[in-house]
């Protein structure tokens, strides 16, 4: 049996998914990216292929994608994870035209069509305000651990504004809100709709269309998945592999790699049937 | 005596092929030398700009034309900008005032010293209100030099989709409009020279102006052919600044003609600009300065070319437009070529959208590149609203893009080229499909 696999090196953590032929996720593995980012790739690779239980070499082929994927160096190929991401959102929720991948210094909204290609795509500028880091700064002056968040915001009954578009700023602003008598949980809301107005401005640019599904870090965060519902006027989709989801599309353009050679390849004639064409493939 | 052997293909390649670029470069080394003896001489130098620099009265009064875009430009090309903002900063300028003025107050503050050499002061300085900045710009001259500023009210485009051509009551309002305020600046030059007017003179220099601008229109169609023979950032930006410093010369035109011969051969030999031309753009914007030739390697490593641009549009005054002066009535039909040519610049940048809209089938264009700049509000405000527009009326992708044109602290290369990966696989995608 063939597999592929996709690493996503982010700027705070490194994803990797190994999948099988049927496109399903064989073994992930996350790790943090550290300041050594090859290691980082080569590590998260070697999990995700332990733990889904083969041997590095029946990995036919490996895509890197993110801000390190030409750290990826035993890799393959690279695709950003602007591609990846809409590719691994449409293998998911088949009905997504529309993408919100929100990460740890980047957020894009992206408008795909019905293969899950990119038409268009929106990002955050030189500025991370919008993005999970702001997220973190909040988390950082609460002294809360982040994967608390959400939950803790999802009890606030008087949400604070926070005004300031720069993560730098948010930090002294939580405090100023703090220290004005603010529960925690209120000035988490309000960091969580600030994010949310930044995110529908991109998404307004590309354009909204349903259905939208929400990938990256931050889509693990139930507050930011209400907040962005109810902004959106929509329910979202939103897997629980949504973290994964840059790594499954770079697994997924690594697949159409092995397909293809294994298609082409003239002493496998007979493995044309094994691999019958997809959504994304016909 | 002996008959003179034909010069081999590879001889005439050799000879022909670069041309532009050596000689250009040449040319814009020799003009700032030019300006160096200017300086040291103390000879009457006039600060103008690319939109609208009306070179024509300039030179029958032989004022050396200065343009502080290019110098500020030129800083960014040489890597010394941030030396050059820093300074203007550190004098009282705000991080988000234009990096073109500041580079230029700096380029003052240094007595003129520039990387290319020394600038002379201006003597005059004369402007449209093509940029809304260069009103402003002009007034740090006069506070610094007690410079006159002379500005060029040229009406503009009312809104998008109007139209108001020669013969019309309305044009001829506007042009009698312009034509006053030339007959002020000539005024205003004979003061500052001491000089008369010379309209004999006026002749020969629009008979240049005319001859120069057939040539560049000619150069700029060239690159409808596939492969595009030139670059339209990398080459183009060559062919801008020998355009604005010798426009309406014969070193000038001399050169086009030149560009042209080259630029014709390579058509004929199917000789693009890059080894393999895949994708065809179209740059809207201001090229990123502080680092020019990467920004161009993001494009062209995906085998992306640039044939076009409004750059080369507006930045050389609206060069595009199809006029030339009538010799036998000068003034008024220089008013007629000012109002055109600057109204059809200050078009290219609030309705570039309609411009687009023209260039997509002749350019056989596959993609569309909006670069904003942190520093010029007036070129990048509505860029994202053009792209949407554009979009949604013509299927061509394009990408969103933003840096600056000088001021390298805002110009972030990794997220760029995340940017620009992109578009190339949605491009790369999009011919797969329609394969």
């Amino acid at each position: 049996m063939l597999y592929a696999a996709g690493v996503d090196v982010g700027s705070t953590q490194t994803k990797a998914v190994v999948i099988d032929r049927e496109r399903r996720i064989v073994g992930r593995a996350l790790i943090s990216t550290g300041a050594n980012v090859t290691t980082a790739a080569q590590e998260a690779f070697a999990q995700s292929v332990a733990a889904a239980g083969v041997a590095a070499s029946e990995v036919g082929y490996v895509v890197g994608t993110g801000y390190g994927r030409y750290k990826v160096t035993f890799g393959d190929t690279q695709v950003t994870e602007i591609s990846c991401h809409a590719r691994g959102a449409a293998q998911m929720f088949p009905g997504t035209r529309t993408v919100l991948d929100m990460g740890g210094q980047d957020t894009k909204a992206i408008r795909v069509n019905e293969r899950g290609e990119v038409l268009d795509f929106c990002m955050n500028d030189k500025c991370a305000a919008g993005t999970g880091r702001f997220l973190q700064a909040a988390a950082f002056a609460l002294e809360i651990p982040l994967d608390e968040l959400g939950r803790l915001a999802l009890g606030a009954n008087k949400p604070v504004q926070i005004s300031t578009t720069c993560t730098v700023f948010a930090e002294s602003e939580v405090l100023s809100w703090l220290s004005r008598g603010r529960k925690a949980e209120d000035i988490l809301m309000g960091v969580h709709r600030s994010i949310a107005t930044r995110s529908m401005a991109l998404l307004r640019r590309v354009g909204i269309e349903n259905e939208v599904s929400f990938t990256g870090g931050v889509a693990r965060n139930p507050c930011m998945v209400e907040v962005l519902d109810k902004a959106l006027g929509l329910r979202m989709n939103v897997s629980e592999e949504s973290h994964f989801m840059g790594a499954m599309g770079a697994a997924l353009f690594a697949l159409d790699h092995v397909i293809g050679a294994a298609l082409s390849n003239p002493f496998l004639p007979g493995r044309a049937a094994e691999y019958p064409p997809t959504s994304q493939h016909s | 005596m002996e008959a003179t052997q034909p010069a081999s293909e590879a001889t005439v390649e050799q000879q022909i092929l670069g041309r532009g670029a050596r000689e250009g470069a040449g040319l814009l080394r020799n003009w700032y030398a030019r300006l160096d003896a200017a300086a040291r001489a103390s000879e009457p130098a006039a600060y103008v700009f690319v939109m609208g620099s009306m070179a024509e009265i300039l030179r029958v009064f032989d004022f050396h034309l200065v343009f502080p875009e290019v110098n500020s430009l030129q800083t960014a090309i040489r890597k010394v900008s941030g030396e050059y903002l820093n300074e203007a900063e550190d004098y009282g300028y705000s991080a988000d005032i234009c990096a073109y003025v500041k580079a230029d107050v700096a380029v003052q503050l240094r007595g003129g010293k520039h990387p290319n050499g020394l600038i002379p002061r201006p003597t005059l300085a004369v402007l449209t209100n093509a940029c809304n900045t260069y009103i402003k710009w002009a007034e740090i001259w006069e506070r610094l030099y007690h410079t006159p500023a002379f500005v060029i009210d040229v009406p503009g485009p009312r809104h998008s989709g109007w139209t108001n051509q020669p013969g019309s009551e309305d044009f001829e309002r506007d042009r009698c409009y312009v034509e006053a305020q030339l007959r002020e600046l000539i005024v205003l030059c004979e003061r500052v020279t001491g000089r008369r007017f010379d309209i004999d003179r006026l002749r020969e220099v629009l008979a240049e102006a005319n001859a120069t601008g057939r040539v560049w229109r000619e150069m700029v169609d060239l690159n409808r052919s596939r492969p595009a023979p030139f670059n339209a950032v990398g080459d183009g930006t060559v062919y801008l600044g020998v355009m604005n410093a010798l426009r309406a010369t014969p070193e000038g035109t001399r050169y086009f003609e030149r560009v042209v011969e080259e630029l014709r051969y390579k058509v004929e030999h199917g000789l693009g600009s890059m080894p393999k031309e895949e994708f065809r753009l179209c740059f809207v914007g201001v090229p990123c300065y502080p680092i020019f030739r990467r920004f161009n390697e993001l494009f062209t490593e995906h085998n992306g070319n640039f044939v076009t641009s409004t750059y080369m549009m507006f930045a050389s005054g609206g060069q595009n437009v199809h006029f030339e002066y009538d010799l036998t009535r000068p003034l008024e039909s220089l008013a007629e070529g000012v109002l055109l040519t600057v109204r059809t610049a200050m078009f290219g940048m609030f309705f570039t959208d309609q411009l687009l809209a023209e260039m997509i089938e002749p350019f056989q264009l596959d993609g569309v590149v909006y670069h904003a700049v942190k520093s010029c509000r007036t070129v990048s405000t509505g860029l994202a609203d053009t792209r949407r527009s554009v979009m949604a009326r013509y299927d061509i992708p394009s990408l969103h893009i933003e840096s600056d044109l000088v001021d390298k602290r805002v110009v972030a290369e990794a997220p760029m080229k995340n940017r620009t990966d992109a578009f190339f696989e949605a491009l790369a995608g999009r011919r797969l499909r329609a394969a």
